[in-house]
C-alpha cells in the first residue's frame, strides 16, 4: 500500500513545522538583522548595508574564527581517536556485554553540562585535585597550571562529546555485514589489514558524522571556553555573545553568527556527500 | 567418475557443539581431488558449520581435519590455502567488483602485472569484465554470485568451498548457474565442495554427495549410488520421491500384511525384521496381461490425477499400505490408458527395482 500524500503531510507536518518555528524563522531574523546597523544607544538602526560582513572578515575577527575552528578541529581529532578504538572494542564485545557497554559511555550525561564543567575546574586548578595528587606522590615544584589555556579547552569539549562519537561510530560498524570480517580473512588479510583495507573505509561515514559534530558543537561553544579557558581564550562562541549580551551589536552579532552557520552548513554537506559515497552508491 | 583420485581433504570423527545445540556429530569423510563434491541436507542440518570448520572459522569440539594429509588445526583462516564463498557473498561494497577480485592476490603481495593479468582473466572467465568497476551494489543477483565466485577462484586454493551458491538466484537462473558452475570447476581444476538445501541441484552438479541430517552423516556416494540405493528411510525420501510400504523382512522380500514383496534383503537384515520395502514412482507399471515372474503386483484404485506435462502421477490406493502410492506414467502410457478417478488397475514392479531398509 502506498502512503498518501497526505499520509506524508500529516506525517511530516509537525516536524517540519517545529523546524519552521524554531530553525528556519529565527535563522532568517537573524539573516535580516546583520544587514543593519547597531544605533548610537544600543538599538538598531535600519539603514542595508554590508558592513558587518567587511567587519566580520577584518584579520581581527577572522583570527578569532580560525582559532575556533583549530581548537574546534583538534577536539574532534582528538574525541575520534579516543572513540573510535572504544566503539570498535564495544562493538566485538560479546552481544550481552554491549548495551551495559553503551550505557557506561553515556553516563555522563546524566549530570548536568554546567556541573560538569565546573568538575573540571575542580580537578584542574592550582589547588586541585591533580596537583594535590601530584604532590602526594612526591612533586615538589611550583603548582602546575592546567587551566585556562586553550589545552583546557580543548579537554573539556573532547570530554564532552566524546560519548556521541562513539554512538556514531558504534552504530556505523554494527551496520556492517559481519561476514565482511570473515570474507577478509579468508582472503588471506591480517587482522590489521582487514581493519585498514575493509573495516575502517566502510565506517567513514561513521567517522565523518562523529567528526562534524564535534567540530560544529564546538566551534560555536561559549560555555567550555568561557569557563576552561577563563577570559584568554576567546571562540566565536563568546564573542558572539559579547556582541548580544554586552556590546549590544546586535547586528554585528548577526553577521558573525551567520558566517558561523555557513560553515557548519558546508560542513554538514560534505559529510552528507561522504556517506553517500561510502554507502556504495554512485559509479567509480 | 568412479576412478580413484587422491584424497585432499579428510574429515576424521569431527563434532561440533555451541553449548546445547550439538550442530555436527561424529562425521567422517574423504573429498578427492578435482572432484564436485556436494554437501546435502535439510535447513540446519549442520552444513555451513562443517564448512566453516574446514575453512577455520570454527573449531572442531572433536576429531581433526587433514589436507593433503596434514592436521590443519594450527593454521588460521588466512593461511589455509582453502577458500570460501559465502552464503551472503560477503562482497565489499566499498571497492568496485575489480576491487573485490583484487583483493585476494594484493593480500599475498604479489607484483601488479601479475595480479591485474590474473584478475583480467578471471573476470573473462566468469564473464564480468563488462562490469569490472562497477560497485556490488550496481551489479544483478547473478553478477553478484559471480564476483563471490571470482574472488574465492583467483586464489587457486586447494579447495573452494560454496555455501548455499547459488540459492540467492532464481529458479531459471539457477538452473543455468548449475551447469555454469560445473564447466568452471572443469575448466580451472580446483576441487569444490558445495553445500547445498536442494537435492536435484546436489544431483545435477555433483561427482559424489554426501547427504546430513541432525549433524549425522547418513550416506555418501555419487549421485546415482544414493539415488538408485539409498541406505536408510530418510536418504530415500529426502533424495526424489519414494513409495514405502512396511511390515517385516522374509526369505527373498518382506511381508506387508498377508502380501509377500519380492526384493533383495540386505544382508544386515535378519529374517523377521521390521522393514520397509521402497520403490520409486517412476520404476512403476500399469499392468498389461501377463508379468514376468520376479514382479509385484498390486491392485488398486486410482484416487487422484496430476498432469506434470513431461509426465503424470497418479495416486493410487492400496490394501496393504495406508499411503496412496505414487505411479510416474510417461504421457504416451497416460494416453493409451485414458486413466480415471476411481478407475480399477494394477501396479507392477520388478524385484530389482525394490529396495529394502530398516524402518
Ligand atoms: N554460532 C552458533 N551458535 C549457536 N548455534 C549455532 C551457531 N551456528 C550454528 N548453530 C546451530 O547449529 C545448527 C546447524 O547450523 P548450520 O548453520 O550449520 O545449518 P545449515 O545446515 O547450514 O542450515 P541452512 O541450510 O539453514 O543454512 C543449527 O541448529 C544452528 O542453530
Ligand atoms: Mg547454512
Amino acid at each position: 500500500m502506498q502512503t498518501s500524500r497526505l499520509q506524508t503531510a500529516v506525517l511530516i507536518g509537525p516536524g517540519l513545522g517545529w523546524l519552521a518555528l524554531l530553525m528556519v524563522v529565527p535563522c532568517g531574523l537573524v539573516f535580516v538583522l546583520s544587514f543593519f546597523e547597531r544605533g548610537v544607544y544600543g538599538g538598531i538602526d535600519y539603514v542595508f548595508n554590508f558592513g558587518n560582513f567587511a567587519r566580520a572578515i577584518d584579520p581581527l575577527y577572522l583570527n578569532i574564527f580560525f582559532k575556533s575552528a583549530r581548537i574546534a578541529g583538534l577536539a574532534a581529532l582528538i574525541a575520534l581517536l579516543i572513540a573510535y578504538p572504544a566503539a570498535y572494542a564495544i562493538s566485538r564485545a560479546p552481544r550481552r556485554h554491549q548495551t551495559p557497554l553503551l550505557f557506561l559511555a553515556i553516563l555522563p550525561f546524566w549530570s548536568n553540562y554546567l556541573i560538569r564543567t565546573y568538575a573540571w575546574i575542580v580537578l584542574l586548578n592550582r589547588e586541585g585535585f591533580l596537583n594535590q595528587g601530584f604532590e602526594l606522590l612526591g612533586y615538589q615544584g611550583e603548582p602546575i597550571n592546567m587551566l585556562y589555556n586553550d589545552g583546557a579547552v580543548v579537554l573539556g569539549l573532547v570530554y564532552n562529546y566524546v560519548p556521541f562519537v562513539i554512538l556514531a561510530i558504534y552504530s556505523s560498524i554494527t551496520r556492517l555485514d559481519p561476514e565482511i570480517w570473515e570474507a577478509s580473512q579468508d582472503l588471506g588479510a591480517t587482522r590489521f589489514r582487514t581493519f585498514y583495507r575493509v573495516i575502517l573505509p566502510q565506517t567513514v561515514p561513521g567517522i565523518a558524522a562523529g567528526l562534524v559534530f564535534v567540530f560544529v558543537l564546538s566551534i560555536g561553544n561559549f560555555i567550555t571556553p568561557d569557563l576552561l579557558g577563563g577570559g584568554r581564550v576567546q571562540m566565536v562562541g563568546n564573542l558572539i555573545y559579547d556582541q548580544f549580551l554586552t556590546a549590544r551589536d546586535w547586528p554585528f552579532g548577526a553577521a558573525l553568527s551567520f558566517v558561523l552557520i555557513g560553515i557548519m552548513m558546508v560542513l554538514l554537506f560534505l559529510q552528507a556527500v561522504l556517506a553517500n559515497r561510502a554507502q556504495g552508491g554512485g559509479r567509480g | 567418475m568412479t576412478r580413484e583420485a587422491a584424497t585432499v581433504l579428510e574429515i576424521r570423527n569431527v563434532s561440533k557443539s555451541f553449548e546445547a545445540v550439538q550442530a555436527v556429530r561424529d562425521v567422517s569423510l574423504s573429498i578427492r581431488e578435482n572432484e564436485f563434491f556436494a554437501l546435502l541436507g535439510p535447513s540446519g542440518c549442520g552444513k555451513t558449520t562443517l564448512l566453516r570448520m574446514l575453512a577455520g572459522f570454527e573449531k572442531p569440539s572433536r576429531g581433526e581435519i587433514l589436507l593433503d594429509g596434514k592436521d590443519i588445526s594450527p593454521i588460521p583462516p588466512n593461511r589455509r590455502p582453502l577458500n570460501l564463498m559465502f552464503q551472503s557473498y560477503a562482497l565489499f561494497s566499498h571497492m568496485t567488483v575489480r576491487g573485490n577480485i583484487s583483493y585476494g592476490l594484493e593480500m599475498e603481495n604479489l607484483p601488479k602485472g601479475e595480479i591485474q593479468a590474473r584478475v583480467n582473466d578471471i573476470l573473462e572467465t566468469t564473464r564480468l569484465t563488462e562490469a569490472a568497476n562497477r560497485r556490488p551494489a550496481q551489479l544483478s543477483g547473478g553478477q553478484r554470485q559471480r564476483v563471490a565466485l571470482a574472488r574465492a577462484l583467483i586464489k587457486r586454493p586447494r579447495v573452494l568451498l560454496l555455501d548455499e551458491p547459488l540459492a540467492a538466484l532464481d529458479k531459471k537462473l539457477r538452473e543455468s548457474m548449475q551447469l555454469e558452475l560445473k564447466r568452471l570447476q572443469n575448466e580451472v581444476g580446483v576441487t569444490f565442495v558445495v553445500v547445498t538445501h536442494d537435492q536435484e541441484e546436489a544431483l545435477v552438479m555433483a561427482d559424489r554427495m554426501a547427504v546430513l541430517k541432525d549433524g549425522v552423516l547418513m550416506q555418501v556416494g555419487s549421485p546415482h549410488q544414493v539415488y538408485e540405493h539409498p541406505n536408510n528411510k530418510f536418504v530415500a525420501q529426502f533424495i526424489g520421491v519414494m513409495n514405502f510400504f512396511d511390515g517385516e523382512t522374509v526369505d527373498g522380500g518382506v511381508k506387508v500384511k498377508d502380501e509377500v514383496l519380492l526384493g533383495a534383503v540386505p544382508p544386515e537384515l535378519g529374517r523377521g525384521q521390521a522393514a520397509a520395502i521402497a520403490v520409486r514412482p517412476e520404476r512403476l507399471e500399469i499392468a498389461n496381461g501377463a508379468m514376468p515372474a520376479d514382479h509385484n503386483r498390486l491392485s488398486g484404485q486410482v484416487v487422484e490425477i496430476a498432469y506434470h506435462g513431461l509426465d503424470v502421477t497418479l495416486s493410487v490406493r492400496t490394501p496393504i499400505s495406508e499411503q496412496a502410492i505414487l505411479v510416474r506414467v510417461s504421457a504416451n502410457a497416460s494416453d493409451r490408458f485414458k486413466f480415471a478417478a476411481g478407475q480399477n488397475l494394477d501396479i507392477v514392479w520388478s524385484a530389482t527395482h525394490s529396495r529394502i531398509m530398516a524402518s
